[in-house]
């Protein structure tokens, strides 16, 4: 029976009625001594580690007098403990083991199923201010009703824009004509009109109906850009010759006060790709602020460079320049500058050209010109 | 300061060596190779000195500032010294399996463990107490000239078969161990009863015969060898294999019932102060290296597995408690008188 223990320490004690017979003196004899044949087992010390010690009791014929005869046999625990020791690491093991895969595949997993709504989300963001377009991307089925809802949203918020810009385009279209009605016949009254008093209101109302009919036809100028920056038509056209053309348009307006419209244009066309309308209404702009802001008898520059791949337009006045006003303030819808409350004007025209730079992948700067004036860029890659 | 410490130290052990009363039959000093003697290492074993002695050197010359004291003695005064008097000792080496299972199982062992203990096999350690460095076959030695012309008995049936054929040959001229004076005859007896119930056949049968009793191997060889007796049975093969024989008048039988193997172990003593040194010895003994130095200069075969399975009639004494029954007073004091009456005849 001691062979089978193995890896274990076994201690034994016979005792023969309480006189120990052989074995280890000191091993502890049960607290309540066993009855009947049914051994007890109990846990105690001995030799400073705890054994478990099972023992028996018999009566035993000795000499023709019965005499009580004791059994105890202990035996350590490591090699139980060894295997306790040895099912719990393995059990933390595993247990850790499967913590580290599910995180490791739970994070897999929540990266997976959120990178189409980071996908989605990146597309809708790089999106320029007027993209309006509804989303195509092929997404998980769990998205689609996200995508459907936002082209849904995308829908209403493009119609509304529409109906706004077109209500615009309307609106000052139906303004537009019966100034210059108005005008029409003001200047008839001027003409018949001997008295000097009656004539300086008629002019000054003559002044407000131009004003207004300048805001309606720039109001006009802008729901068109606006609209053709959405649906623009390319086309190849020669910047030079565009350029030319509208100074030409500006020059019997500027000839009135004295104004010279100096072109510095390359003998070689330059060939860009761009909506035309869109172009020629912010050229209009450009120039006809300059006209509008210099002083009489001024020159204005209008220079035309290639510098690295790009066309460069330079509108150079020597006006009252932006004092101090920053480009982008006045770039904003209706904003006018502070020095310019005795000239005519609406506040949408630099509105148009930075728009319009902007629907051509271009650039729009305006700075100060040094010894006086504003220096207007506008810059476009060349096609 | 420092003599007279070192003074009263001498003298302090001097009076404890003499206390411990252990029965020394050999005691030398192994000084360290390179005199520096800071520590020393006390090795308590029943191997003698002059088998031993190459180990030592061996563990020396990798451990240069070692001093080694080596200290013989008997098998029941080595487990008396540890058991009973705790002597300052921090190797114990022996033969006696029993004993030195008796030691470990009562916590008279320090725990090791280490790569080279955990490459032991199985059947060579008990726990991280004890280490087993040699395996010795106790074989049956023969007298060539007095069997010329007589079939070997290759087994103990075929040893019984001998004995009732030629009892006039055989007759006061059988040699074996007195397990009354012999803890290694005593080890192998119950060994033999534990395997196989033809042990107990066999000494009524050797006991018909008048065997003389032996308390050493050596003894038991020398006769063996002088003619005075033609048969030993259960004699170390490791002591018949070194013997210098240069007429081969000796004839080693391994029985092919079965051949136990004893394991000389080592251990590392409780009381021991230094146990790193200790455990580097026991480290050293079971290496590559000091097995090759136990199986070359020693004479004593190595640990091998290998070995055990190319014999299968080769048995391994187990190294657990079940060898602890025989060293129980009440069955030992059974066991030899059983043994008394079957081979005594009284």
């Amino acid at each position: 029976m001691l062979g089978s223990i193995g890896e274990d320490r076994v201690f034994y004690r016979i005792l023969v009625e309480s006189e120990t017979v052989t074995g280890y003196p000191d091993l502890p004899v049960p607290a309540s001594p066993p009855s009947g044949l049914e051994p007890v087992y109990y846990t105690a010390e001995f030799q400073d580690v705890f054994v478990r010690i099972a023992a028996v009791e018999r009566a035993v014929l000795v000499a023709g007098m019965p005499k009580t005869v004791s059994i105890l046999v202990a035996q350590t625990q490591s090699a139980k403990d060894a295997i306790v020791a040895q099912m719990t690491n393995r059990a933390a093991l595993l247990g850790i083991g499967f913590f580290a895969v599910a995180a490791a595949l739970s994070i897999l997993t929540a990266r997976s199923v959120l990178r189409p709504v980071n996908d989605l989300a990146e597309a809708v963001g790089r999106r320029g201010p007027h993209d309006l377009r509804p989303v195509v991307r092929s997404v998980p089925r769990e998205l689609q009703p996200m995508v459907r809802a936002l082209n849904g949203f995308i829908g209403r918020l493009q119609g509304a824009l529409t109906r706004t810009e077109t209500f615009i385009a309307e609106a000052a279209h139906h303004i537009r004509t019966p100034l210059a009605t108005l005008r029409t016949q003001a200047e008839t009254a001027l003409r018949l009109t001997e008295d000097d008093a009656m004539r300086a209101r008629i002019r000054s109302m003559i002044r407000s109906v131009d004003d207004s009919a300048r805001s309606a036809s720039q109001l006009l100028d802008h729901a068109a850009v606006v609209y053709r920056t959405d649906q623009r038509t390319e086309e190849s056209l020669d910047l030079g010759s565009l350029i030319a053309r509208v100074c030409d348009r500006f020059r019997p307006a500027a000839d009135l006060r004295d104004i010279v419209i100096a072109t510095q244009l390359p003998t070689q066309p330059v060939t860009i790709v761009a909506d035309l309308l869109l172009l020629e209404s912010a050229l209009r702009n450009l120039i006809d602020n300059a006209v509008k802001y210099s002083h009489v008898d001024g020159q204005i520059d209008v220079r035309l460079e290639q510098d690295a791949g790009r066309a460069v337009i330079t509108v150079m006045d020597r006006g009252r320049g932006l004092d101090g006003a920053q480009k982008a303030d006045l770039t904003d819808r209706f904003r006018r500058g502070a020095n310019v409350g005795d000239v005519v004007g609406s506040g949408l025209g630099l509105t148009i050209v930075r728009e319009v730079a902007r629907a051509q992948s271009g650039r729009f700067d305006l700075t100060e010109r040094d010894g006086g004036g504003a220096c207007a860029v506008l810059s476009l890659p060349l096609g | 300061m420092r003599g007279i410490v070192l003074a009263l130290g001498l003298i302090l052990s001097t009076v404890a060596s003499a206390l411990w009363a252990l029965d020394i039959e050999e005691e030398r000093s192994f000084p360290a190779l390179d005199g520096s003697g800071d520590s020393e290492l006390a090795i308590l074993s029943t191997t003698d000195t002059v088998v031993f002695a190459p180990v030592i050197v061996a563990f020396q010359t990798r451990n240069p500032s070692v001093t080694v004291r080596y200290t013989v003695a008997s098998t029941t005064s080595v487990f008396g010294a540890i058991h009973n008097e705790g002597a300052a000792f921090d190797v114990v080496v022996s033969s006696a399996m029993d004993l030195q299972m008796k030691l470990a199982n009562d916590g008279l062992a320090q725990g090791y463990r280490s790569d080279r203990t955990l490459a032991l096999p199985e059947w060579a350690r008990w726990r991280d107490r004890l280490f087993g460095f040699a395996q010795e076959p106790v074989v049956t030695v023969l007298n060539r000239a007095a069997f010329a012309g007589v079939p070997l008995p290759r087994t103990r049936a075929d040893l019984i078969r001998l004995m009732r054929d030629r009892p006039d040959m055989l007759r006061g001229r059988i040699g074996t161990y007195d397990p009354n004076v012999s803890g290694a005859g005593y080890l192998f007896a119950t060994q033999d009863a534990r395997q196989s119930d033809t042990y107990w056949r066999l000494s009524e049968v050797m006991g018909g015969l008048s065997p003389r009793l032996y308390a050493t191997s050596s003894a038991m060889l020398s006769d063996l060898k002088e003619g005075r007796i033609v048969l030993a049975y259960n004699v170390l093969g490791s002591y018949a294999a070194t013997r210098p024989d240069p007429d081969e008048s000796l004839l080693i039988v391994e029985p092919e019932d079965f051949t136990h193997i004893l394991l000389r172990t080592a251990l590392i003593a409780r009381a021991s102060e230094q146990p790193e040194l200790a455990a580097a010895f026991v480290d050293f003994l079971l290496s590559p290296e000091g097995q090759a130095v136990v199986d070359t200069e020693t004479g004593l075969p190595a640990i091998s597995a290998q070995h055990l399975r190319a014999g299968p009639h080769l048995r391994p004494i187990r190294l657990d408690p079940g060898l602890l029954v025989f060293v129980d007073p009440l069955m030992r004091q059974r066991f030899l008188s059983e043994w008394s009456s079957a081979v005594l005849q009284r």
